[in-house]
């Protein structure tokens, strides 16, 4: 049906949709690229930042923290997960966008301004503030479920290694590497939720449709575009432009996952696979 | 025959549920102690307090000493991972680590730097897994994974594993019980070759095992020891009637 109805499109544009720079439904003009670019990088920026910190409270809540310790908070990161994403959107406009602007924006372009990523002007609204946001969201599920694998991990291997002289953190360690493959497994699902999250990105990003190295500068992701457009797009062209990018949302998701899937594989391969053999 | 490890007046908790009670034995060096007893009798649990595998039950608590070479390993600023690292432990069940064979031996004498190249340490592997009498067999595959050797070879793996680390005592907790006939005659004999340069404490359901492996035995039952002596005079001539009871299997 999606293919059906963005046929309108695909036959007027072909390939070059998926390459096109520009996006001007006044004009007809509809290319998708800094959409893929903007959802792919946003997501990028989420993982990068959720993931270390989801281990980094799931080893703690797991491996080190008492129970008592442990119970208040992991009920705490999981109530993170339920709140509505227009409110991690408000709490992005008023109070991350101000942070970066004032703060940690100044302090990036002082410290690594040499580096284009950083370089542009501040408004606090762009592809730094969306990619944080989404990390934030994706941080109590990432964690959540890090959490759940680490508990996984028979205690027999956490005796293996104590009974060798291991210490706690040596003891971490080798918990850690047979939950490889399930932490590889959480960072897909947190990957899958970033690239389709739409109301907080939206309010946050910018919704300009630009490719810039700088990630201070606004940018738009596909699902904020359908979020924010497809109500008003009368034109049977623009209908179909935003159909067809929703369908590209769809392949860049699979893609995304299939790699996912074979990064997994690898880290997974050796030793970790005999057991299902 | 001097004693390598004292136990006097230990108690033991699970919060309020007391385990062990007022249990006092001597470990001679270099010889194979047999922990038998009905399921639930507490010799699993007094043989975690020896390397303080109890510790990582939050609950537990240990009354009473333990001396291991005349230092009581239940003193303050005790130094667990080195207590740990002298008396190694093999569990019922085998638990190698997701990794290669030779890795599995590796790990214990990495992270305790043991090794002084990358040539001494093959060497240590390599010695390791002929002591554990399993060089022939993996040989040829030390990089292929652990979990692809039989559960006699992984349970001799684990003990090569604990061996690598140059422990003085070896606490086996039951490690034949998960065991076909023939792998638990190889556990055994390697038992009785180890002996020859570690102190053994081995956990046992199966009395025959006891008798052929074991230079003294102790008999536990509901948490307290009930008797202690040289196998033969357990198994032949006990002194108390529960013993007797229990060895030629009127319960248990």
């Amino acid at each position: 049906m999606m293919v059906e109805n963005s046929m309108p499109t695909l036959s007027r544009f072909g390939i070059g949709f998926l390459a096109g720079m520009e996006w001007k439904p006044a004009q007809e003009e509809f290319g998708a690229l800094p959409f893929i670019y903007g959802t792919v990088v946003s997501s990028l920026i989420a993982v990068l930042l959720a993931v270390p910190v989801s281990i980094g409270v799931a080893v703690f809540l797991v491996e080190q923290a008492p129970k008592s310790v442990a119970r208040p908070i992991a009920f705490m990161v999981e109530l993170l997960a339920a709140i509505p994403s227009v409110v991690y959107g408000l709490w992005g406009i008023f109070v991350l966008a101000p942070f970066i602007r004032e703060y940690l924006g100044p302090f990036l372009q002082t410290s690594l301004g040499f580096l284009p990523l950083f370089q542009g002007r501040l408004t606090g609204i762009g592809m730094l503030t969306g990619g944080i946001i989404l990390a934030l969201m994706i941080t109590p599920i990432v964690t959540a479920v890090v959490r759940d694998v680490l508990e996984a991990v028979p205690v027999t291997q956490r005796e293996a290694a104590l009974a060798l002289g291991a210490t706690k953190w040596e003891t971490t360690t080798i918990v850690l590497g047979n939950a490889a493959s399930g932490i590889a497994g959480s960072v897909v699902l947190g990957l899958g939720r970033a690239i389709g999250e739409t109301m907080a990105v939206t309010m946050v990003i910018g919704n300009s449709p630009q490719i810039s190295a700088s990630l201070f500068e606004p940018a738009n992701t596909i699902a904020s575009l359908l979020a924010a457009n497809f109500a008003e797009a009368t034109d049977k062209l623009y209908l179909s432009a935003l159909i067809e990018i929703g369908l590209v949302l769809f392949l860049v998701t699979f893609v995304v996952n299939a790699l996912a899937k074979l990064l997994i594989m690898s880290v997974a391969s050796g030793p970790d696979r005999a057991k299902h053999t | 025959m001097q004693n390598k490890i004292s136990i006097s007046n230990l108690n033991f908790f699970y919060g309020k549920a007391q385990a062990l009670y007022d249990i006092t034995l001597d470990i001679p060096e270099k010889e194979v102690v047999a922990f038998i007893g009905p399921s639930g009798c507490g010799k699993s649990t007094f043989l975690r307090t020896l390397n303080r595998m109890n510790d990582t039950i939050p609950i537990a608590r240990a009354d009473g000493t333990v001396t291991i070479d005349g230092e009581n390993i239940y003193a303050p600023g005790t130094d667990v991972v080195a207590l740990r690292r002298k008396v190694g432990m093999v569990f019922q069940k085998s638990n190698p680590f997701p990794k290669s064979i030779f890795e599995n031996v590796a790990y214990g004498i990495r992270i305790n730097g043991i090794h002084s190249s990358k040539s001494d340490l093959n060497h240590r592997v390599e010695k390791a897994l002929h002591d554990a009498a399993l060089w022939d067999e993996v040989k040829d595959r030390l990089s292929s994974s652990a979990f692809g050797l039989s559960g006699g070879q992984q349970q001799r793996l684990c003990i090569a594993r604990a061996l690598a680390v140059e422990p003085e005592v070896i606490l086996m907790d039951e490690p034949a019980s998960a065991l076909d006939p023939i792998a638990t005659q190889k556990i055994e004999e390697l038992v009785v070759e180890l002996k020859r340069d570690y102190t053994i404490v081995i956990v046992t359901h199966n009395m025959q095992q006891a008798s052929r492996v074991s230079d003294k035995t102790a008999f536990f039952m509901l948490g307290k020891l009930i008797e202690f002596g040289p196998t033969y005079k357990m198994f032949q001539n006990p002194d108390e009637k529960l013993t007797e009871d229990y060895i030629t299997g009127r319960f248990g």
